[in-house]
């Protein structure tokens, strides 16, 4: 106990008298998690567009005007209970009416032609939505396998649009799953090069100490004695580099939130971190400590052989 | 106490540094070993701390192989020597007060004891009135008088001084001499490499000569004869 009360005393002098060397630590340090809070809005903006994108796809199932209601919910029912989906919607012919009205409300020829027919040429739908979307080709399927639908239910529908929009699913699939991994590259690239940049000032910094530490050393303090303060140094380096980051970010996110969140298509990020402010002080924290005492650790390490 | 034998120390693409040395040195010696720059003074100092290893024979500390101690025994040794430096050695970031509270603190002893002993040494060698001074702000005999105290305050057996009046003028040369004669006289080991005449004769006890690695002279009451 008494050791480590020394330790974070040692570690705290040396941290605050060391000056320009523990500045400029402290500054690369900052630099690095700045780039992995960057990485974090840049990884939250990707996931958000991509989900947006995914969320546009869907499956729609047209049944020929006048089907019997009973037979098309009772469709959804199954339909609601297959693994893949996520959720369906039933419009109504009436629904589906009013819808076709509204789009085509510039369009009098269209629209007095539809007033002169007995009936509602329009029938209803149902829109499903897949939990992922490369599973829309097997929610197609059970459409064309009239043998798993009830009897009668095959000829209520008119047609399924998936095959029309096939093209355009496998697009948006190869899109998301090439961004997301893009995504993931980048955010590794970043942070590894981050920490080597870290490590190596962290070792900068120790290496002007070599030769008290060998000093240490012949005065018969233990190899744990010597390389304590260094840690806890290391430590300082990541906790107020954490903080220092942590208020870059109001205002570059403030800037962010008022003038880019229609450009990110309603991101905003600065809700965005106040919101999950736990969430990146923890991350920052946890990052920053970690490499700080990681690279104290290691670079103490190599001047201790005397 | 201290047993060098058959020692030889050669260092890679370099000339032999030590060659053939036997020697012993009593508890409570004060032993001068004198030479020129590069007679391999430093050297020996070294392998006694075992920051150097032989490349042939043994060096003992009692009983202790000091090249075969594992690295806890290796700091307990060291812990039993007292150095002092040519270039003093100190922490630059620490004040006069905690380049001495620190080697208590390796050594494992509690804060009382730290706060009782410090003041007490620090005013033994004249600078009590500096103990919030960084080594920076101290003239040169300041510094080694502060490496002197950092070196007898855990009491060690045996104190290493390598030539430490070496970057003091003649009036900081002499106070340190009688600092160390001092601790000698209280019982402690005393071994001092130097170049310095004047040193040697104002001490007048045994002097170990080196030349070109080789002990070419061990006077009990020795004077200075290069």
């Amino acid at each position: 106990m008494v050791n480590l009360k020394r330790m974070f005393r040692t570690g705290f002098l040396s941290f605050m008298r060391s000056g320009i060397v523990s500045l400029s630590s402290v500054l690369v340090m900052t630099i690095t998690l700045s780039v992995l809070g960057g990485v974090l809005f840049f990884e939250h903006v990707l996931e958000t567009t991509l989900v947006n994108i995914e969320n546009k796809v869907d499956v729609s199932v047209y049944f020929v005007p006048g089907a019997d209601e009973p037979t098309i919910l009772s469709l959804q029912t199954q339909v609601n209970a297959l693994p893949e989906v996520a959720s369906t919607t039933y419009v109504t012919e009436k629904d589906a009416l009013a819808d076709f009205r509204e789009r085509h409300a510039n369009d009098q020829t269209t629209l007095q032609a539809l007033d002169e027919l007995d009936q509602n040429p329009i029938g209803g739908l149902l829109e499903i939505k897949a939990k992922d979307i490369s599973q829309y080709e097997s929610i197609s399927k059970f459409f064309e396998d009239t043998s798993t639908l009830g009897v009668g239910t095959s000829s209520i529908i008119d047609h399924v649009d998936y095959n029309k929009n096939k093209a355009e699913i496998d697009t948006v699939n190869s899109i998301l799953k090439k961004g997301r991994s893009l995504g993931f590259i980048l955010m590794l690239v970043l942070i590894f090069l981050s920490v080597i940049i870290t490590f190596n000032t962290v070792r900068l910094a120790i290496y002007f100490a070599r030769e008290e530490i060998s000093v240490m050393r012949l005065v018969g303090a233990s190899r744990a004695h010597v390389q304590g303060p260094f840690i806890v140094e290391g430590m300082l380096y990541g906790v107020v580099a954490t903080v220092l980051s942590l208020l870059l970010f109001l205002p570059v996110t403030y800037w962010f939130g008022v003038h880019m969140t229609d450009f990110f298509q309603g991101i905003n990020l600065f809700t965005y971190y106040l919101t999950h402010i736990y969430e990146f002080i923890i991350i920052l924290l946890v990052f920053g400590v970690g490499v700080g005492m990681l690279s104290s650790f290691l670079a103490a390490r190599k001047y201790l052989r005397v | 106490m201290i047993y060098f034998n058959g020692v030889k120390k050669q260092y890679p693409k370099s000339t032999m540094a030590l060659e053939d040395i036997t020697l012993s040195i009593n508890s409570g010696e004060f032993v001068s070993i004198v030479g020129h720059s590069g007679a391999g003074k430093t050297t020996l100092i070294k392998l006694i701390l075992a920051e150097e290893a032989p490349t042939e024979g043994t060096v003992f500390f009692e009983s202790l192989d000091v090249n075969r101690l594992k690295n806890r025994q290796l700091t307990e040794l060291r812990r039993r020597i007292g150095t002092v430096f040519q270039d003093f050695k100190l922490l630059g970031n620490k004040t006069a007060y905690e380049n001495i509270s620190f080697a208590m603190e390796a050594s494992g002893k509690s804060d009382e004891e730290i706060a009782a002993d410090v003041p007490h040494v620090l005013d033994l060698v004249g600078l009590l009135d500096k103990r919030e001074h960084f080594p920076g702000q101290l003239s040169g005999g300041e510094k080694q008088r502060l490496a002197i105290a950092r070196a007898i305050i855990n009491q060690p057996e045996v104190i290493i001084a390598d030539e430490p009046t070496g970057n003091l003028d003649p009036i900081n040369t002499h106070e340190i001499v009688q600092i160390l004669k001092k601790i000698n006289d209280l019982g402690t080991t005393i071994i001092l490499t130097t170049h310095n005449r004047s040193v040697i004769d104002s001490i007048g006890k045994r002097v170990i000569t080196l030349e070109k690695g080789k002990v070419i002279r061990d006077d009990k009451d020795g004077k200075y004869m290069m």
